[in-house]
């Protein structure tokens, strides 16, 4: 095998000096009865061009292994990724590397998250950002055990019903065991959080809402904030698109006390779903109530800048079970990804690529609206919305895909059983004119 | 680390076991960690205080000490009332080293029972317990 | 040092992305506005984020320079206990940037996304198969995420049963993220001490164990490298009252093919892709943290799961007792696609070898720096081995300084003052793709540290002197946090 250097009369030499006769016998610490009496069964080995056939015939089974047109979102975003991104990703001075553990022979990773903390904060306008999240899901879940172990004397979270799906299912399995309650807010017929519905609920240690929401439109974080504060609850808001913060108010701006966020869209490949990027902010105040490593800045011996990893004493291999979190290994990788892409980007590329993704999704909408699809909200949404279609779309939506690899929407169905027969629509800078153009005619 | 001989331990105030002390003045007993506990914690960069306000009963936890890579849980020598913390401990941690029985207090207790203090250690029993 | 590989090349300094900004520079080719633009009210808009404005070889430059200043498993041997940083396979990251898997979307719809699935479900079989365990869920995003997957099936096992429990027994060679993974499903842990040979013994468990425990998380080979070989007793004792056995496959690399830990007792068990199964740790993640679960837990299992239908896989999550969801879709996929290459380029026999080199090359260090370092548990060991620096401190040189100096010799150090239970721990795992040469070099590296510590502890003190940085003043950076420019 190829990865395993030990030659015949190597292994003879090290077992000489370790006293034993085989290698087999290197296991007598282990008692017999406990071995396995079976080999593995699983597959002989693959010689390289083997294993590529195998994965290539695996990966062609995917319909993304052809050129699609991608219409659908829903938390997993189709952007246009640069070259540099993969290129630069792919050194392995940053992907060999473990956890920057010994911060003199691990300043590219240290200055690298520093950085994307520091553009992270930038994007979102607030104080603190840590190292990174597994996904915006987890790191919903944990904002959302910040508000309840900081607000001792309350017991529920409220979770807007427009939050993903999936998160308010990850934050459920987070929560069931603590026994706290979580409140589902309702939507309203205009396709945004119903803040009324917390009238007269005054034990809540936090809330947290999304927006854009998972239908798309951008939700009055003024008006959630008021309501926060009025309940002295923490005010969490999420986002799936981190697309929409370049050209969006941001989420400090409305005073949220912590933000989670899905990092995928910032040069980050779909990949089935992950790994993306989990994105955790603050408010300073919040600063070490949240979990995982910060970097920070610091000098070395003879004054020169360097960084380090620090408030490690939040962290589970300090603290044990009093740790903020059990988290460990983050998704520090795609971090640094984001971080790159953010810096190719830049100020000016953000805000033209978000108004992009913005003025393509409102030509879309309007595209399939004179095809024959009807409105379901009339609110400033960001690159997703929702339309009902006309008759017979879902046998067309299967055709489109299969045939000419265009996926037209995503039913809403499965998530929201009430919405029947609506899709969820999404548009990014990677589809043009044309594209929309061809997909109105197809489904018209 | 120092060795026991050279820790200063100053004869008007009590300690615990947890290596707190505790120094009655007026109606008011304020609380610190000692000279051994500081040391053995090494550079102090974080001090977790309760709110001014809470009521906590003897040997309750009111807090943290943290150095880089150590947190020491700090627990309250009376039942009382905090009437006041450290404030300045939250830019200027390093207090708790320099001056722990001045500029390093951590907080000021209202007891519900003076009486309490009584059944802590003074310098010569605390000296004992720490020889073994 | 003259055969070591430590050297000081030439490195660059490089400033930080915004000292590099210059007003009007964009490294992105923007698409061409081809719709008209849409104005959002301003009430919802704010000014454009304040990123850094650069060219493309600014870009480039920025991070290939920074990128000189890391050590990875490519520079050079990383023997750091516990973490298994083995070789990372490069044809495992073409697989997984297949346009097929990269590019696929997660809500392609099961019809679409056959090869995806038939990967996913095929690596299940295999780690199953590997572990000796019935079936397992591939969602959790790391290994903490693994452990707390565990947990919140054992709590939902309790639950379901009508009878929650409230503690769970922790031994003290344990990863800190055991506690904390337990704590977040409300268990309070009862710390054990491991025995003098550093291993369990099963009365120690037996005084603690009740009905109100929900079970033990054990790692094995445990922190120390070595195997619980009380492990079945201690199983039997745990079940007797009816608990279960977590445990923690973070060693696994040690014994592939030779222990299932499916067979000997255990009720649930992590690994973790990133150390076992040659996945990049990417400088601390993204790992990704299979559960595998006999047949008491597995109706517990998150959702969804991959199920196999004739010659078609779908997703299905109508599983009734399921914990729910802990990812926002199916796991660290791509991290599935290098594992299962890797699994498929080593087939049984090399997942064997792997495991008996692992073990032997860590023996090799053991008995060559024995007498160099203190060994405090003398015994054979399986993948890594646990020394400490009581022969150095007469001289005042600590664990840090040698590890420190290591750095200079050109070999990333071992972990450091972990397990707990050893003084100024210097644990070592060498990980089967070392060569004897290159291992030999490290041996040599630390006998010369060793002798420096007696002629020149000053030195030491002070190293490392060949790194970009030298030791950094962590007790500012704790004190006064500068997280952001």
């Amino acid at each position: 095998m190829r990865y395993l250097p030990h030659t015949k009369e190597d292994i003879k030499t090290m077992l000489k000096i370790t006293g034993q006769s085989s290698l087999d016998s290197l296991f007598e610490c282990i008692p017999e009865d406990l071995k396995t009496k079976q080999s593995i069964d699983i597959p002989q080995s693959l010689s390289e061009w083997e294993l590529n056939a195998h994965m290539e015939e695996l990966a062609s089974s995917n319909i993304a292994c052809k050129d699609y047109k991608c219409f659908i979102g829903g938390g997993s975003y189709d952007h246009f990724i640069p070259a540099i991104i993969p290129y630069l990703i792919s050194r392995s001075e940053f992907m060999t590397a473990y956890t920057p553990y010994q911060p003199e022979v691990s300043q590219g990773t240290l200055q690298g998250i520093y950085e994307f903390q520091t553009m992270i904060t930038e994007l979102l306008g607030m104080d603190v950002a840590t190292a990174s999240h597994y996904d915006c899901g987890t790191a919903l879940a944990e904002a959302c055990l910040i508000a309840l172990k900081k607000n001792r004397e309350k017991n529920k979270i409220a979770i807007s019903a427009l939050a993903h799906p999936s998160h308010r299912q990850i934050v459920q399995t987070y929560i069931r065991p603590t026994g706290y309650e979580i409140i589902e807010i309702p939507y309203t017929k205009e396709g945004l959080t119903d803040m009324n519905a917390l009238a007269g609920m005054d034990d809540l240690a936090g809330i947290a809402v999304q927006s854009p929401n998972f239908f798309g439109n951008i939700e009055d974080l003024k008006a959630v904030k008021a309501v926060a504060d009025s309940k002295k609850a923490l005010f969490i808001t999420s986002f799936t698109e981190a697309m929409s913060y370049g050209l969006l108010k941001n989420p400090g701006q409305f005073g949220a006390d912590l933000v989670a966020g899905e990092g995928q869209s910032l040069g980050i490949a779909k990949s089935f779903g992950g790994p993306g990027l989990g994105l955790l902010a603050g408010t300073k105040k919040q600063m070490r109530n949240l979990p995982g490593r910060f970097i920070g800045k610091t000098l070395d011996a003879n004054g020169d800048n360097g960084y380090v990893l620090t408030l490690a004493t939040r962290e589970q291999h300090i603290k044990r079970e009093k740790a903020s979190s059990n988290i460990c290994s983050n998704n520090g990788l795609n971090a640094m990804t984001a971080a790159m892409y953010l810096a190719t980007v830049g100020k000016i590329g953000i805000r033209e690529i978000a108004q992009q993704n913005h003025d393509k999704a409102v030509y879309l909408k309007k595209s399939l609206v004179n095809a024959g699809f009807e409105p379901c909200f009339d609110k400033p949404f960001f690159n997703e919305f929702v339309l009902k279609p006309p008759k017979g779309f879902e046998q067309k939506r299967a055709a489109l895909i299969q045939d000419k690899c265009i996926f037209a929407g995503m039913d809403l169905e499965p998530f929201y059983p009430e919405m029947k027969q609506h899709y969820l629509f999404c548009s990014t800078e990677t589809v043009s004119k044309d594209d929309i153009d061809q997909l109105a005619k197809e489904v018209q | 680390m120092k060795e026991i001989s050279d820790l200063n331990l100053p004869d008007d105030m009590k300690y615990t076991k947890d290596h707190e002390w505790a120094r009655l003045s007026g109606d008011i007993v304020t609380v610190g960690i000692n000279d051994y506990a500081q040391d053995q914690l090494g550079e102090v960069v974080f001090v977790e205080l309760p709110e001014t306000g809470d009521t906590l009963s003897k040997g309750d936890e009111f807090g943290s000490v943290e150095s880089v890579k150590a947190v020491s849980e700090i627990y309250i020598p009376v039942s009382g009332e905090i009437m006041e913390i450290n404030e300045d401990l939250e830019d200027a941690p390093e207090l708790v080293n320099e001056s722990c029985y001045e500029k390093g207090w951590l907080i000021k207790v209202k007891p519900e029972d003076v009486s309490e203090l009584d059944n802590l250690m003074d310098k010569a029993e605390y000296l004992d317990m720490l020889k073994g | 040092m003259d055969n070591q590989p430590g050297a000081s090349g030439l490195i660059f300094n490089e400033p930080s992305l915004w000292e590099k900004s210059r007003k009007g520079r964009c490294a992105i080719s923007l698409p061409k506005a081809d719709v008209e633009r849409a104005e959002l009210d301003k009430d919802l808009t704010g000014d454009a984020p304040e990123l850094p404005q650069l060219s493309e070889l600014d870009v480039v430059r920025h991070y290939t320079r920074l990128s000189q200043w890391n050590f990875g498993v490519d520079s050079g041997m990383y023997p750091l206990g516990s973490c298994t940083m083995k070789y990372n396979p490069k044809t495992n990251e073409v697989q997984a940037a297949l346009k097929g898997f990269a590019g696929a979307h997660p809500f392609s719809g099961d019809e679409f996304s056959q090869g995806s699935l038939k990967l996913m479900y095929n690596l299940e079989q295999y780690l199953a198969k590997i572990t000796g365990f019935d079936t397992l869920t591939l969602q959790p995003a790391a290994g903490a995420h693994g452990e707390l997957t565990g947990m919140l099936m054992i709590h939902a096992y309790f639950a379901k049963k009508g009878k929650q429990r409230s503690k769970i027994i922790i031994p003290d060679t344990a990863h800190g993220t055991n506690p904390a993974s337990a704590a977040l499903c409300g268990y309070i842990p009862v710390n054990i001490k491991s025995g003098e040979k550093g291993i369990l013994d099963p009365e120690t468990v037996a005084a603690v164990m009740d009905e109100d425990t929900a079970g033990i998380m054990v790692t094995n080979p445990n922190t120390l490298g070595l195997f619980e070989s009380n492990i079945s007793k201690i199983a039997d004792i745990i079940h007797s009252k009816g608990g279960l056995v977590y445990g923690d496959g973070a060693n696994m690399n040690a014994i592939m093919g030779i222990v299932k830990p499916g067979e000997i007792g255990i009720d649930v068990l992590h690994l973790n892709l990133h150390k076992t199964f040659s996945t990049p740790h990417g400088g601390g993640g993204p790992g990704s943290g299979p559960v595998a679960v006999g047949k008491a837990l597995e109706p517990f299992l998150p959702v969804p799961r991959v199920v196999k239908d004739l010659d078609s896989y779908k997703l299905v999550s109508d599983y009734p007792d399921t914990i729910g969801k802990i990812h926002t879709f199916y796991g660290h996929f791509g991290i599935m696609v290098r594992a299962y290459a890797y699994i498929l380029s080593m087939g049984a026999k090399g997942l064997l070898d792997s495991s008996r080199l692992a073990v032997l090359s860590a023996n090799y260090i053991k008995e060559s720096l024995k007498g160099t370092l203190n060994l405090p548990y003398d015994m054979p060991c399986m993948h890594e081995c646990v020394f400490n620096d009581e022969f150095q401190s007469k001289n005042n040189v600590t664990t840090v300084d040698m590890a420190k100096r290591l750095l200079d010799y050109g070999f990333h150090p071992p972990t450091i003052y972990f397990p707990l239970v050893v003084h100024g721990a210097f644990m070592i795992e060498p990980t089967e793709t070392e060569s004897k040469e290159d291992i030999d070099q490290f041996i040599d590296a630390v006998k010369a540290i060793a002798r420096e510590a007696e002629e020149d502890p000053e030195k030491l003190r002070k190293a490392p002197f060949l790194t970009k940085v030298t030791r950094l003043d962590e007790v500012t950076a704790a004190r006064k946090p500068c997280l952001r420019g």
